[in-house]
């Protein structure tokens, strides 16, 4: 399989369905011409044209507003944040209006709308080009939250986004972007499913469950560990909301202890979620309490010791995977 | 004034308009008396005084075309093709309901006829019609959008925003303000320093358009060209049309001093019905015999939508989670 970038795989599955689908456009800021702060559109406006490619004012609540009337009357709209930070100003149409429309109108109107922006810590962005938000918006009834950690998901999940009838947040972490992984040939069409985890590091003495970044740098850890002689299983949730639970407890049923692993705030999180779950249906499992790691419940910071204090790293992860193995 | 109607308005039109103002004012005073009676389960705003409005702008609406309304929307629901008993059985919170039982009076949908929702939030409606409209222009459809909402809309960012994307997509939309002066008990006058929301357009060079909200014919001529100027690639318009809601804001709720008595009786002598009818007449276009029939028409039409909505199931309690999501 050819290894191509996160960011590439993307930005190829939106291509791809947008050529196939005339009712796709999107909107954001600096997505026409320009194709992206992100390149997450580069080379589209001169091949799908102005009306499919619509730079917007500085405008959030308006245009996620638009694109929830355009999704009611036939289009499939694309909102592409840049920095999901920006969502926040758009956060009461999304939760009153574009998750509740389907329940609303007695699931009479579709709601095939997708929004998608970076998270992630890193790179000094500081507070207000940070943020995560999946635990906010994975709170919200009728609205599907994705989180792509690989190239080969990145696809695989925005194609599945873009033929679905609900309404999706895409979220890709920044330090994610250029990352390389095998994805196949463009002639070849496949979808990865919401609400299916991926075990993505067979082990049998821990289940560490992480996401996005913190997926590639627990994998990192794991196999640093491998050397000391501890087996640990890694797992992907992909999407968070469908929260694929069966695949987290099938693996716990075989290695006794669960950690989570976070950049997000602990409170209320992705980790209290799969922890909680997992209490309820997989407690004679456990051989030990479940364990979480996350980034500090705190604005993110500037200063790249300030930053560097604020999220786990692989250094970080395998200490708290070895402390749980001793439990 | 002439007696005639005005040119391009035919008498069959106007009676249209005043057999759709008749379906609004006797469904929203059965709805009144069934609210009263606790019938109607919640909030029940009516739209007593301003059914020249929905009456008006929606004659010039097909299916296609798309409506988004505000909270105070049971006019723009029936004016668009929701029928009276889907209405009645909506607030009585009732399965046969326009939206099954989901919604009650701020959230009535019946997208098969193009209400694509009233909503309990003053002014996303406003961008979601402009998203119509730029659906429609994106595939090529003569179809348009329209918004309508209140006085208490135009001093909320959506507003602006809204009105700024549709005038630089030139999507076609026509966003329709309804300005009866008050956003609850919180008089217009007092919550901007520019009462002429019509005058707001400029900001965006868009149209903004100034009707009696009173006068059916009016809006009826005034949304007809805006629609027709849409439909033909023209971009949107604004149309405020100036008018006063008689009754409480919501069911239930007392005159506490927030507005002059005297203003309402005012208001009172210029019903949209009365105002209509004596166009009628005076252009000898009908006779009282003639729109005494149509209200009692009406008259049956309503009692028997209310029966129906007292004789309606109630949603099986087992579907209260169905449609959060759409099927597999």
């Amino acid at each position: 399989m050819r290894e191509i970038t996160y960011s590439v795989a993307a930005r190829e599955a939106l291509s791809e369905r947008m050529a196939v689908d005339p009712t796709i456009f999107v909107v954001g800021e600096g997505i026409g011409r320009r194709g992206g702060n992100f390149a997450t559109t580069l080379g589209l406006y001169e091949r799908y044209g102005q009306m499919r490619l619509a730079d917007t004012p500085i405008s959030e609540r308006g245009f996620v507003g638009m694109c929830c009337g355009a999704a009611m009357t036939g289009a499939r709209p694309v909102v592409d944040f840049m920095f999901v930070d920006f969502i926040l100003d758009a956060f009461g149409e999304i939760f009153n209006q574009v998750a509740k429309m389907q329940y609303m109108s007695s699931g009479r109107l579709k709601m095939p709308l997708l929004m998608r922006g970076c998270i992630g810590i890193g790179g000094s962005a500081a507070t207000h080009h940070s943020g995560s938000y999946y635990a906010q918006f994975a709170n919200i009834p009728g609205l599907r939250v994705v989180v792509p950690s690989t190239p080969y998901d990145a696809k695989g999940l925005m194609n599945t986004a873009l033929t679905c009838d609900d309404p999706v947040l895409y979220l890709e972490h920044k330090n994610l972007l250029a990352t390389k992984g095998p994805v196949p040939e463009p002639e070849e069409s496949f979808s990865v499913p919401f609400g299916k985890a991926r075990v993505s590091r067979e082990g049998k003495d821990v289940t560490v469950v992480a996401l996005a970044l913190m997926h590639r740098k627990t994998l990192e850890a794991a196999e640093a560990l491998a050397a000391e002689g501890i087996s640990a299983e890694v797992i992907d949730p992909r999407t968070i909301s469908p929260l694929d639970t069966d695949t987290v407890l099938e693996s716990v049923r075989k290695t006794g202890r669960l950690l989570i692993v976070d950049e997000s705030f602990q409170p209320m999180g992705v980790g209290a979620e799969v922890a909680a779950r997992v209490a309820d249906q997989g407690f004679d499992d456990l051989d030990a309490p479940i364990r979480r790691l996350n980034g500090a419940f705190t604005p993110t910071p500037y200063s790249p010791t300030l930053e560097a204090a604020i999220v786990p790293n692989p250094t970080t992860i395998a200490q708290a995977i070895r402390d749980l193995v001793k439990e | 004034m002439s007696s005639r109607l005005p040119a391009g308005v035919t008498r069959d039109q106007a009676l249209a308009l005043y057999r759709m103002m008749q379906t609004i004012r006797q469904s929203e005073e059965g709805l009144a008396k069934a609210c009263a009676s606790g019938l109607v389960h919640g909030a029940c705003h009516t739209y007593v005084g301003e059914e020249a409005i929905a009456s008006g702008v929606c004659a010039h609406l097909t299916h296609d075309d798309a409506v988004f309304s505000t909270h105070r929307g049971h006019g723009h629901a029936l004016a668009k093709g929701v029928t009276p008993r889907e209405l009645f059985a909506e607030l009585f919170g009732r399965e046969t309901g326009c939206s099954h039982g989901r919604g009650g009076s701020m959230h009535l949908f019946k997208p098969e006829v193009g209400l694509m929702g009233t909503s309990g939030i003053v002014a996303p409606c406003i961008l979601q019609a402009a998203g119509a409209g730029y659906s429609f222009k994106l595939r090529g459809l003569p179809h348009v959008g329209v918004a309508f909402f209140g006085d208490g809309a135009s001093n909320n960012g959506a507003f602006h925003e809204g009105l700024n994307l549709a005038a630089i997509y030139q999507a076609p939309t026509l966003f329709v303000c309804e300005n009866n002066q008050y956003a609850t008990e919180v008089a217009f006058s007092y919550a901007t320093r520019n009462t002429d929301v019509y005058k707001k357009a400029a900001s965006f060079d868009m149209p903004g358009i100034c009707v009696d909200g009173n006068d059916a014919l009016a809006v009826y001529q005034a949304a007809g060209e805006a629609i027709a100027r849409a439909r033909a690639g023209g971009g949107p318009t604004l149309i405020e049309c100036k008018t006063y809601r008689t009754r409480a804001h919501a069911e239930g709720m007392r005159e506490s001093g927030y507005r002059p008595l005297e203003d309402i009786e005012a208001w009172k002598r210029r019903d949209p019905l009365k105002l209509l009818a004596g166009r009628l007449s005076a252009a000898d276009e009908a006779s009282q015999a003639e729109l005494d029939a149509i209200a009692e028409q009406v008259r049956l039409i309503v009692e028997d939508a209310a029966e129906f909505a007292r004789n309606s199931p109630y949603p099986d309690g087992a579907t209260a989670t169905d449609h959060v999501y759409a099927e597999a």
